[in-house]
């Protein structure tokens, strides 16, 4: 017997979650979620940094906080979850094949949301010249060793891209005591969020090599070197320029693509630049009734986003399997700037406004509210810094923590006396 | 002072390459004692996983070399070859394109030297065959050969040398030979060879170490070899271009080009390679990728096929070719194997660069007539011939796959998602016959790692089945065997 449910969503991260908690509020009856993994939340389990949910809670969480946030919604709505299950393909008729421990089955849906993410750019896919080594990792992969596998990558580490994975993994490498020779990007001007670039880089001196590239990797067996080099107006390398750094680590934070294997396998139209799921005003792919939202549809910035995303898409597919009238999605953009901070501004990590603040004579401008001038005055005689690290549990787990208000100076002090507890 | 521990063995094989797991293999149907040593950490390190992956037919080399001889004979025989080893093997045939008159000379001149070859399968086709059978391809004529074929050439050596080790010979990984001393008087221990771990009593010493070859012949004193290392670069393409060719693609051969032109190839799991380049170079390991000739590969390979994008390469990857022929001359020399006359069952196989793959198995059987002149060759009566490889789940039917679950769970959990290699085959990968247990390992046996994702998904899943299922420090990780660690130990 084959099982059917109303609205199957592939994918349990913020906006599969938010997808299939809507879904179960507008009325569909039976809603299932699908993970490969065997926890809930995807990736914000290893995103153990704060700045998640300052749009949709009103305050700082780390991705685990904002991730059990999301499942807590879920349960609540009643929504099924089904982790270790990995949706093999899915036809037009809406039938999944689908692997689990238990064995291989096939599930059909009225109607499906695609909350399938995104996949990063490999060195492969941009041709980096030279050896191939071990010690070349991306961004993703690192913040998922780290953070949860409790494995050390190296002791000297280049980071290639100034995305703001590889500026959060920056500072997380250092603050587990690796150095971190230079972060490497080839535009004129960083990609991350500007509070990444000060938070993450400038309040650890990492240098910050712009319109550069990595032009060759050095090593036969292991990475003993990468060179780097200026780049052109046609981001190519130019030859005179090249310097060698000697480093045991190269981490690659070059973009994320969005990942649409399954959608693949239904014949599911794909923008053909950026991988991700084209969809109607409705947030409905090129095979009706299969919905997209997230990351596998466009990369967005804010996890917040994904999930209001997510929303509409699970409140249409309810609309579409009892044939009601589906909700336009209003494309939102992120507020947060990026690129270099203004300079002689602090850049306010409080809301997603991130004032540029600055001062004039006595006044402080540039901020909107009052919690801005006063982050603004702290940040001139005492800077404070939230810590997210992470403590091994009795279990020999690695658990995410978040402690606020720790004086800037004293982050390593802090780190190192938790890890002695 | 050190002490070495001693084995004794009659014969011992330096490399292992396809040639020498080849000779392994082949060896290991009589009652021998055969140990085979590689200073690498797995086979198929060097050229034999480094190539284009293709069983050729033997059109491209010279009449009466021992090159052409001995890559028809293996070429005849590769496809029951590969039944008995459990090898992905398919005929897809190949093309040879003409782009201009003296091309369509040249195809007139390999098509004659083919068939004086004894190649059979060979046909010249019009550019309007060509259109229809190859739509997306460019070029105004060609030559089809029907028995060329693609295979896996990891898995090819990994087989041969299972089914050697099921069969008794011993494989001893991560030892590089230092010196051979000749032993005059002993008929059973004619070689004492050194490695840096041990030292090898041998009655014969059959040196396949490829690239290395000249050095390890040099050690007896044999300095009249010459290899000039000629490095071919590679890119590998997305899954998603294997729409555009199912059949290898090759221009006609340039005059004085150490190698075959770049060309186009699909492999048997479905990604397209281009290449290889041909470069000189000093260094015989340096496996380097160069920005000239990423650039170059991608815009030859267009114009043999110019629906091809930049965003298609996935990756790219290098071999060297072990030629004889000086930079200054280019092309072909042949493969030279020999016992040398002044060092008796000392057997040299000097300069098997390609079609060495293809003619693998006629070479292995060319090292046991050389042995079986000088000492009666008795048959291994348990020999068995059949190696069964791992069982790929993402091949199986539903009902098959549902049934290998309730069987074994760990089928259940995919952990690479672009070939959809489950947890169960990476615990077959890792428990293989050979002991090996790098990344790069696991990667050949399984192909996980190797999708358009280079391992994004599951690259930290090995790492923890490794750790956790198999006990393996998480410093002690490496992509190919000792100074290739990926990690410095747990963060706390």
């Amino acid at each position: 017997m084959m099982e059917r449910y109303d609205v199957v969503v592939i994918g349990a991260g913020p906006g599969g979650l938010a997808a299939a908690t809507s879904a179960k509020q507008h009325g569909a009856e039976r809603v299932l979620v699908f993970d490969r993994n065997c926890y809930c939340g995807g990736v914000l389990n290893q995103c153990i940094h704060d700045g998640f949910g300052l749009v949709r809670y009103k305050e700082a969480l780390t991705g685990p906080e904002y991730a059990e946030k999301a499942c807590r919604e879920a349960d609540k709505a009643n929504v099924e979850i089904k982790t270790g299950a990995m949706v093999l393909s899915i036809s037009k008729d809406r039938v999944m094949s689908v692997v689990c421990g238990n064995g291989f089955m096939k599930v059909q849906a009225g109607a499906i949301v695609l909350a399938t993410g995104c996949r990063e750019r490999t060195r492969g896919a941009i041709s980096i010249p030279g050896t191939r080594p071990a010690g070349i990792y991306t961004a993703g992969v690192v913040q998922n060793l780290v953070n949860i596998k409790n494995i050390m990558i190296g002791k000297r580490v280049v980071v290639l891209g100034s995305g703001d994975i590889g500026l959060i993994m920056a500072r997380r490498l250092t603050l587990e005591g690796a150095k971190v020779l230079a972060v490497i990007e080839i535009l004129p001007e960083p990609c991350g969020l500007q509070r990444n670039i000060s938070q993450c880089l400038y309040d650890f001196d990492i240098p910050l090599y712009v319109s550069h590239t990595v032009s060759r990797i050095i090593g036969k067996r292991k990475l003993e070197a990468v060179e780097i080099s200026e780049v052109d107006d046609n981001k190519q390398p130019i030859s005179g320029t090249e310097r060698i750094i000697e480093c045991d680590s190269l981490v690659l934070s070059v973009g994320l693509i969005p990942e649409n294997e399954v959608a693949l396998t239904a014949g599911i139209a794909l923008n053909e630049k950026t991988n991700g799921i084209i969809t109607d005003d409705y947030l409905q792919s090129s095979v009706p009734g299969i919905f997209a939202c997230g990351n596998c549809r466009s990369v967005m910035d804010l996890a917040d986003l994904v999930s209001e995303q997510g929303e509409v898409a699970g409140a249409n597919a309810t609309c579409y399997i009892k044939g009601e009238k589906m909700k336009i999605y209003m494309e939102k953009q992120s507020v947060f700037k990026k690129g270099f901070p203004e300079k002689g501004t602090v850049t306010c990590p409080l809301c997603p406004n991130g004032c540029s603040i600055g001062e004039y004579g006595e006044k402080v401008v540039g901020n909107k509210c009052k919690r801005g001038e006063l982050y603004f005055r702290q940040e001139q005689i005492d800077p404070r810094r939230t810590l997210t690290t992470t403590v091994k549990g009795i279990d020999g787990m690695l658990h995410p923590i978040k402690i606020e208000n720790v004086r800037k100076n004293e982050l390593f002090y802090k780190i190192q006396n938790l890890d002695k507890n | 002072m050190i002490h070495m521990s001693l084995m004794i063995t009659d014969v011992l094989i330096i490399g292992a390459g396809a040639v020498g797991c080849a000779v392994a293999r082949e060896l290991s149907r009589y009652k021998l004692k055969v140990v085979v040593v590689d200073k690498e950490y797995d086979v198929a390190a060097g050229t034999s996983g480094r190539n284009s992956a293709v069983v050729h037919a033997g059109f491209n080399n010279k009449p009466g070399s021992l090159m052409a001889r001995l890559c028809v004979e293996g070429n005849a025989g590769f496809e029951t070859l590969c039944k008995e080893l459990d090898v992905p093997y398919k005929k897809t045939g190949k093309f040879v394109v003409a782009f201009d008159e003296e091309d369509q000379k040249t195809l007139q001149i390999i098509y004659k030297q083919g068939l004086n070859n004894g190649c059979k399968g060979l046909r010249i086709l019009d550019g309007e065959e060509l259109k229809r059978r190859l739509p997306d391809v460019g070029g105004i004529s060609a030559m089809e050969s029907i028995d060329t074929a693609i295979f896996d050439p990891f898995l090819y050596t990994v087989a041969l040398a299972e089914n050697a080790s099921c069969n008794g010979v011993l494989f001893r990984f991560g030892e590089e030979v230092k010196n051979i001393e000749k032993i005059e008087g002993k008929e059973r221990e004619r070689y004492s060879v050194t490695t840096d771990k041990r030292t090898y009593k041998a009655r014969y010493v059959v040196n396949c170490a490829g690239v290395g070859s000249v050095r390890v012949a040099q050690m007896l004193g044999f300095n009249q070899y010459k290899l000039y290392p000629c490095r071919g670069e590679y890119l590998i393409l997305d899954k998603i271009a294997e729409k555009f060719l199912q059949v290898p693609v090759y221009p006609a051969p340039k005059k004085g080009i150490g190698g075959l032109g770049v060309h186009l190839t699909p492999t048997i799991h479905g990604n397209i390679i281009i290449g290889p380049s041909a470069e000189y170079i000093e260094d015989g390991e340096d496996y380097s990728s160069t920005k000239l000739i990423i650039d170059k590969l991608f815009d030859e390979a267009k114009k043999l096929l110019p629906t091809l994008e930049r965003k298609h390469i996935i990756g790219a990857y290098s071999g060297i070719r072990s030629k004889q022929a000086p930079p200054s001359e280019g092309g072909f020399h042949d493969f030279l194997i020999q016992e040398e006359p002044e060092c008796k069952g000392f057997i040299n196989l000097i300069g098997i660069e390609s079609p060495g793959m293809t003619a693998s198995m006629p070479i292995a059987r060319m090292v046991c007539n050389i042995i079986g002149h000088s000492i009666d060759l008795n048959p291994n009566l348990s020999f068995n011939p059949i190696r069964k490889g791992i069982l790929k789940f993402s091949d199986q039917n539903d009902e098959e796959k549902d049934r290998l679950i309730k069987i074994n769970p760990e089928y259940g959990e995919v952990v690479c998602r672009c070939q959809n290699v489950t947890k169960a085959e990476i615990c077959q990968a890792i428990e293989n016959p050979l002991g090996v247990k790098s990344i790069a390992s696991i990667k050949y046996r399984v192909w996980a790692t190797t999708g358009r994702c280079n391992g994004g998904y599951c690259f930290a899943r090995i790492a923890e089945i490794l750790e956790k299922d198999y006990g393996i420090n998480p410093e002690d990780i490496t992509l190919r065997g000792k100074g290739s660690e990926y990690f410095i130990g747990r963060v706390k």
